[in-house]
C-alpha cells in the first residue's frame, strides 16, 4: 500500500513519515504568515494535527502538498483572528527590513502597528502578496478563493492601510 | 499624489518596516511536540462541540427570518 493510502488509513508511521517530508515546508509558509518562530512551530503541529484528524477525508490520488498548505493557511489564518487585538508586535521576524535611513524609526514603527491591526483576512492576503510577493494564483491555492478575490483583498488592504497612515500623519498621499 | 502612486509607495514603506522571511527555517524536529499533542487530544473524527452547533442553529435562524442579512454576511466571509 502506498504511504498516502496508509495515511488516510490511519497508519501513524505513514502520518510520521509525511510529518517529516512536509513540516519544514510547512513551517516555512507558517512563519511568512504569522512572522513569529515560535508560533509558528506551535501552528505547523496544529496543522499536521488537523490533517492527522481530517484524514479520512484525504483522496491519496491527490495532492497533500496542496492539501497541507491550504490546511496550514487555515491553521495561520484562525491565529491571526484571535490575536489581532493584541498590540504586541510579533518581534522574530518583523524587524527593519530593508531600512531606508530617509524613513524615520517612528514611521516603521507607525506602518508596522498599522499593519498588524489591519483584519486578519486583508493581513493575510497582504502580507504574503506585498511583502512575500508571492504570486496571487498561489495564495488563492492556499486560501482557497480565486486569485480576483485575492487581488481585491490586496487592494482593499492598501485602502484601509493608507486610511490609517493619513489619520496617523504618516505622508502617503491620496485619500 | 494620485492613487496609484500612493499605493506604489505604501508597498515601498512596508518593505522598509517588514523584512520578507523567506530565510526563516525550522530549526528542530516537531515530531515529540506533535506526539504530546496527539496523546493530549486525541483526534474524535465527528466530535463537534455543542456550541458550534448552537451557533450554527442561531445563524441559520437568522438567515431564515432575515434573508437582507445574507449579502452582509457575504461581504464579511
Amino acid at each position: 500500500m502506498e504511504l498516502l493510502e496508509r495515511f488516510a488509513a490511519g497508519d501513524l508511521e505513514a502520518f510520521e513519515a509525511l510529518f517529516r517530508q512536509h513540516q519544514k515546508e510547512v513551517y516555512a509558509w507558517i512563519v511568512r504568515i504569522v512572522r513569529d518562530s515560535g508560533i509558528a512551530e506551535d501552528l505547523t503541529v496544529e496543522t499536521f494535527w488537523r490533517i492527522h484528524k481530517y484524514r479520512a477525508r484525504f483522496d491519496p490520488a491527490g495532492n497533500f502538498r496542496a492539501w497541507t498548505r491550504r490546511i496550514a493557511t487555515n491553521a495561520a489564518f484562525d491565529h491571526l483572528r484571535k490575536a489581532r487585538r493584541e498590540t504586541e508586535l510579533p518581534e522574530d521576524l518583523a524587524g527593519a527590513g530593508t531600512a531606508d535611513p530617509a524613513v524615520r524609526r517612528e514611521t516603521r514603527e507607525q506602518i508596522k502597528r498599522a499593519f498588524f491591526h489591519l483584519p486578519a483576512k486583508y493581513r493575510l492576503v497582504a502580507t504574503l502578496a506585498l511583502i512575500e510577493e508571492e504570486p496571487y494564483n498561489k495564495i488563492a491555492e492556499a486560501m482557497g478563493i480565486s486569485a480576483a478575490l485575492v487581488k481585491m483583498r490586496v487592494y482593499r488592504a492598501v485602502r484601509i492601510l493608507r486610511k490609517q497612515l493619513n489619520s496617523l500623519g504618516v505622508e502617503v498621499g491620496a485619500r | 499624489m494620485n492613487n496609484e502612486e500612493s499605493d506604489k509607495k505604501i508597498k515601498e514603506l512596508l518593505k522598509q518596516a517588514i523584512s520578507p522571511a523567506e530565510h526563516a527555517e525550522l530549526q528542530r524536529d516537531l515530531w515529540p511536540q506533535m506526539l504530546r499533542k496527539l496523546e493530549e487530544q486525541p483526534a474524535a473524527i465527528g466530535a463537534v462541540p455543542w456550541f458550534d452547533w448552537a451557533l450554527a442553529a442561531i445563524l441559520s435562524a437568522i438567515l431564515v427570518f432575515f434573508p437582507g442579512s445574507i449579502p452582509a454576511l457575504l461581504y464579511h466571509l
